[in-house]
């Protein structure tokens, strides 16, 4: 401190110090109020708290895993609700392949979201993403199918034909029976 | 027991729901269809002379129609439709209360009760040859419950009980050569006289005890000469006839039993010579002889003694003689002088005593007078007043009286032998649509009516008044197009060479036009075409129709073409295109710039004819010369024989719309095996949506759609009789696809132990035909599918979805296509009379077969219901999609009659035109009545009906928003009341 004022007297007239020097209290003008300790918690107790962030990322990532799961038991649910829809459509089937086809798309589109409490640098988050990725499309799928099932996609030859106009004939013959 | 029959009447309704039907409710019957009454050409009138019914007259026609007519209105009184081989020869009335007709050339006598035309008896006399039959009926009035009708037909002369229709005698005529020419039975005399030439050169006179029959005396005599034929019966004792040379009259007066010939040579009454004619009018003492196109009066005198008394220009009609008072005689002549028609009634004695002479105007459209009957009565001052009915070239009936058309009949209409359809002219700016309509408070007033009704409100006045507002429902017969296509005209062409034009809102004429011809007089007209629909000028273009007549009967008789102006019914030029007419072929797909219509018509040399004869058309016509081909049928010779064209013929005449053709195929069929009975194409018109026929497993069939095949039904010969005069062994049923192109049989179907007549309907891909089987013992029809095999490869989803498939492609038909067909036969319970299909704008809408019965209705089926595909236990998918379990007959189901409780008498075709509303299809059934109405075969699907309730729909709306504003008041008060608490 002399040394810089000493710097400080030689070229300049005032200066303000905003290093803080809180950290060296032997170099303090001032002293510690009574009862604060100045000494860092994980400095002072870093096995406790290690061992806690260990079970935090823990439970997270089971957190994770079951939210990446959380869409089987969706899948389940939407298979036996199509089973039990049958395969004519009316309002009931189509409203539930929609539903089966906008549930895994809202949390394809939500996935960041949906895993954003449990973003950790020391969670993998990957794994448990793959598998909910994997889930919902599944569920996609078994929407698709579905609506394949009902007959609403256009996968057959008849569904890109039944409205061909027929085609032009090159000749024209009239003629009949003569007049009486 | 109640409970069984509740779930009984539940079960019905549910049943009743579940099957589609298109039935009317009762106040819907004439909202959307119409039916007119007629009787056909007046052929015969008898007016009443008692008193009871005075104001009747009974009329038999060429449609083979009896019918009493109201002389005050026209009206019908009753009406009998008798068959199509039923042809009346005769009507009179007997015993002053019965209508006796003989008809079927004298093997049926009928008689109909006066007043309301109930059958009172019928007999059926004994015919053993085709002649020419005689009705006499006994005209004294007061002793004739002796006298017997005679009846002389079928080479036999009957005499029949006029009171029960019991043959009392009959007398055996049929000695070769014979013909019986007279029957008289003088008044209050037993005995009855029959004249008739044996080999046209004797005359024969028997005397015939009229009460049992017995010859009293015969007597014959040779006349060198021999006779023509043509007799007129003078009186009682004188007949007088044409020699064979038709320039001889010679009277043959038969006094006290012996025959005396008189001959008197025509050029000796009058200057003029030539070949004379008996005209049919009866006179007493007279005759009409019509000689040079003049028609001289004759006196028959007392001795047999014959003098020119009278002539007259040759359009003259004349009525029968009329006895009026103090025992003269009068007739009735009517002829034309410019736009008016004069009436003159003279006594037959004394031809200067003019009883009535009147002038009347007569509209140009209805030609000349054809026949005249009158009928006097005595006015009040005492003297006779005379009426007239007369019967004009179109076919109309119309009643004179007291110098006026008291009313008038369009029978022209019974005869209807071709109909197109034409627009109505778009509705100009001009033209308010405001003013036309109701004002708002009308309309309003109109829909809270409707709305009452519609929510039982309304009271039985109410009622009537909703009725009559919908009867005449603001634009229902304005003469402009509307937006759903509703309003068309239908252009009828009748046998008289009358066109008329038809309003489908209310039915009514909106014009006529009789055809004329620089040629001929009166050309007879064979079909009708449109010639110009214009699209691209609707405002400021007509359409036109294009009308095909002919000079004479013959086949080979010159042309004629009319081109109509189809708004106003103007004929915008006629021509005589100087070649026979053998067939008439549209070319749809060519059209020059002024949007009329390529037409090609074929002469009895093989040559066809391009219309218009313009250069641009030439021009069109060159470029698709190859590829245009035409084909006819000798039904005869059972050959179909197909030409392609060859050259112009320019080099060798003039004409240079005018080529040859070359023969390029013939099928044959043999004739000792097969008859051609039925041939029938696709409507040219038609318009098929798509190519593809999805079947339930998504599995796709692609339709055979062509214009150029051609159906034919054959059977074998002895089987072209009636049903049931051969043995199931002896006939056989042979149907063919024909493409009319290559001449290639594309497909062929035998139906053994059946046999016509075919009535079929070729509507896209598939054939429906109708015939009886002679095994069961009942109608049949069958349908039969064509579809094409070469396309079916493209099921390849990728290349369907890249366009990469031949499904577009112009087809050729000597591609040879390869074709399969399914087909599926079941008993229909009825006899058919002809059968139509539903047609719409883009044809999407599904079709129902129009089947005209036996019993002149019109019914109405479901495709579905002749669809090859119905099995006996269709998979739950096949109901889904409404395949109907097979059955072996077609169910007639009573509500699907779309004539409801109307009859179309003698229906003979069924025309369907589409509307612009794709659900809707307007229907025309014409026979001796028409009937039109609006059908949707798959119910209105795209709009919304009639009385739908729009105030209804309205006020619902307006209550629904005051209930949400005044619910979110009522929320927002309270919630302010919660916040304070």
């Amino acid at each position: 401190m002399d040394k810089r004022k000493a710097v400080m007297g030689a070229g300049r007239r005032w200066a303000v110090d905003f290093s803080d020097q809180s950290t060296v209290p032997s170099s303090r003008d001032i002293l510690d109020p009574p009862g604060f300790s100045r000494v860092s918690p994980e400095q002072d107790d870093s096995a406790t708290s290690r061992q806690k962030k260990d079970a935090e990322a823990n439970w997270k990532l089971q957190k994770a895993w079951e939210v990446a799961q959380s869409p089987f038991k969706n899948l389940m649910m939407m298979g036996f609700m199509m089973w039990m829809a049958g395969n004519t459509v009316h309002l009931f089937s189509i409203g539930i392949t929609f539903s089966a086809l906008w549930q895994p798309l809202s949390a394809l589109q939500s996935v960041g979201k949906v895993f954003e409490p449990f973003k950790d640098n020391k969670v993998e988050l990957l794994m448990p993403k793959l598998v909910f990725l994997a889930l919902n499309l599944g569920g996609l799928a078994l929407g698709i199918w579905k609506l394949n099932t009902l007959g609403l996609l256009p996968t057959h030859a008849s569904d890109w034909v039944s409205s061909l106009p027929p085609p032009q004939e090159v000749e024209h013959s009239g003629g009949g029976f003569a007049f009486h | 027991m109640a409970m069984a029959l509740r779930l009984y009447l539940l079960l019905i309704v549910f049943l009743s729901s579940a099957i589609v039907s298109f039935s009317l409710y009762e106040d819907q019957v004439g909202l959307m269809d119409w039916h007119q009454r007629y009787i056909g050409k007046v052929k015969h009138a008898v007016f009443h002379t008692q008193k009871t019914g005075r104001k009747r007259v009974i009329v038999s026609t060429e449609e083979n129609v009896v019918a009493s007519l109201d002389l005050r209105h026209g009206e019908i009184f009753w009406r009998h439709v008798l068959g199509t081989k039923d042809a009346i020869d005769g009507v009179d009335i007997a015993l002053g209360k019965y209508v006796i007709t003989l008809s079927s050339e004298g093997s049926m006598l009928r008689a109909w009760n006066l007043p309301d035309g109930q059958l009172v008896w019928e007999t059926s006399l004994h015919s053993a040859q085709h002649s020419k039959s005689l009705l006499s009926v006994p005209v004294n009035l007061k002793f004739d419950k002796d006298y017997p009708i005679l009846v002389f037909g079928g080479g036999y002369l009957h005499a029949v009980s006029p009171i029960d229709g019991e043959v009392l005698w009959k007398k055996d005529f049929t000695a070769e050569g014979f013909e019986v020419k007279r029957v008289l039975q003088p008044l209050e005399s037993s005995i009855v006289y029959v004249l008739g030439f044996l080999h046209s050169s004797e005359a024969v006179f028997y005397q015939i005890d009229s009460k049992s029959g017995e010859v009293v005396a015969e007597k014959s005599k040779a006349f060198p000469g021999g006779f023509s034929g043509e007799i007129s019966s003078v009186s009682n004792d004188k007949v007088v006839v044409l020699d064979s040379t038709r320039s001889i009259l010679v009277t043959i007066s038969f006094v006290d039993g012996e025959i005396s010939f008189q001959k008197t040579l025509i050029s000796s009454l009058v200057e003029d010579s030539g070949e004379a004619e008996i005209l049919s009018p009866l006179l007493s003492n007279m005759l009409a002889v019509k000689v040079n196109k003049r028609t001289i009066f004759v006196r028959v005198g007392d001795q047999g003694k014959l003098e020119a008394v009278d002539s007259l220009s040759d359009e003259t009609a004349m009525s029968d003689s009329l006895p009026v008072a103090d025992d003269q005689v009068a007739f009735a002549s009517v002829h034309h002088e410019g736009s008016k028609i004069h009436l003159t009634v003279k006594l037959v004695d004394d031809l200067d005593t003019v009883l009535l002479r009147e002038s009347i105007q007569m509209d140009q459209h209805r030609g000349r007078v054809d026949r005249v009957f009158i009928n006097n009565y005595i006015k009040t001052d005492r003297s006779n007043g005379f009426r007239a009915l007369i019967v004009m070239e179109d076919h109309s009936l119309l009643l004179l009286q007291q110098g006026a058309i008291v009313w008038s009949r369009e029978e022209g209409l019974a005869s209807v032998t071709d109909v197109t359809t034409a627009e109505l002219p778009v509705e100009k700016d001009g033209v308010s649509v405001a003013k036309v309509e109701h004002t708002l408070v009308d309309w309003l007033k109109g829909h809270i009516l409707k709305l009452k009704g519609s929510l039982l409100l309304a009271s039985p006045e109410d009622v009537v008044a909703i009725q009559e507002m919908r009867m005449k429902s603001s634009g229902r017969s304005k003469l402009t197009r509307d937006h759903n296509g509703f309003r068309k005209l239908f252009i009828a062409l009748t046998r008289a060479g009358k066109l008329f034009a038809l309003h489908t809102g209310d039915g009514r004429i909106v014009w006529s036009t009789l055809l004329n011809s620089p040629a001929c007089a009166r050309p007879s007209g064979i079909s009708l075409y449109q010639w110009q629909v214009p699209h691209h000028h609707a405002m400021d273009e007509n359409p036109s129709v294009l009308v095909v007549g002919r000079c004479g009967s013959d086949s080979s008789s010159p042309g004629v073409l009319s081109f109509v102006d189809v708004y106003t019914g103007k004929e915008i030029s006629s021509s005589d295109i100087g070649h026979s007419v053998v067939q008439v072929m549209p070319l749809p797909l060519f059209t020059d710039s002024m949007e009329q219509r390529l037409h090609l018509i074929a002469d009895t040399d093989g040559h066809v004819h391009l219309y218009p004869k313009t250069p641009e058309a030439l021009g069109i016509f060159q470029r698709e010369f190859q590829n245009v081909y035409w084909y006819n049928v000798e039904g005869d010779d059972g050959i179909i024989r197909g030409h392609g064209m060859k050259s112009s013929c320019a080099g060798e005449t003039a004409d240079e719309y005018y080529f040859t053709t070359r023969e390029l195929w013939t099928v044959v069929f043999p004739s000792e095996s097969e008859k051609i009975i039925s041939t029938l194409t696709r409507k040219p018109n038609e318009v098929v949506h798509t190519q593809a026929k999805v079947s339930t497993d998504q599995d796709v069939l692609y339709k055979y759609v062509s214009r150029n095949l051609l159906f034919v039904a054959t059977v074998s010969p002895k089987g072209a009789g009636e049903i049931g005069s051969v043995t199931p062994e002896e006939s056989a049923l042979v149907v063919y696809l024909i493409d009319t192109v290559t001449g290639r049989i594309l497909h062929h179907l035998s139906h053994q132990g059946c046999q016509g007549p075919v009535h079929a309907v070729f509507s896209e891909n598939w054939v429906v035909y109708h015939y009886f089987n002679l095994r069961a013992h009942k109608y049949e029809v069958t349908v039969v599918e064509i579809y094409d095999q070469s396309r079916a490869e493209n099921k390849n989803v990728w290349k369907l979805v890249l366009g990469k498939h031949n499904l577009t492609a112009p087809i050729s038909s000597y591609s040879r296509p390869e074709m399969f067909t399914k087909s599926q036969s079941y008993f229909f319970p009825q006899s058919v009379k002809t059968i139509a299909v539903t047609s719409t704008a883009k044809g999407i809408t599904s079709k129902q077969l129009l089947i005209g019965t036996i019993g002149d209705q019109i019914l109405a089926l479901d495709k579905r219901f002749v669809d090859p595909r119905r099995t006996l236990n269709p998979s739950q998918a096949e109901k889904e999609e409404g395949i109907i379990p097979l059955t072996d007959s077609l169910p007639i189901i009573p509500q699907s009659y779309i004539t409801h409780s109307l009859k179309v008498e003698g229906l003979r075709g069924i025309v369907t035109a589409p509307a612009k509303l794709e659900s809707t299809t307007h229907v025309f059934a014409y026979g001796v009545d028409l009937f039109y109405t609006r059908l949707a075969p798959s119910k209105t699907y795209d709009s919304l009906t009639d009385d739908f309730s729009y105030a209804l729909l309205l006020i619902t709306i307006v209550a629904l928003v005051a209930a949400i504003y005044i619910t979110w008041a009522l929320s927002e008060k309270k919630e302010l009341s919660e916040k304070w608490r």
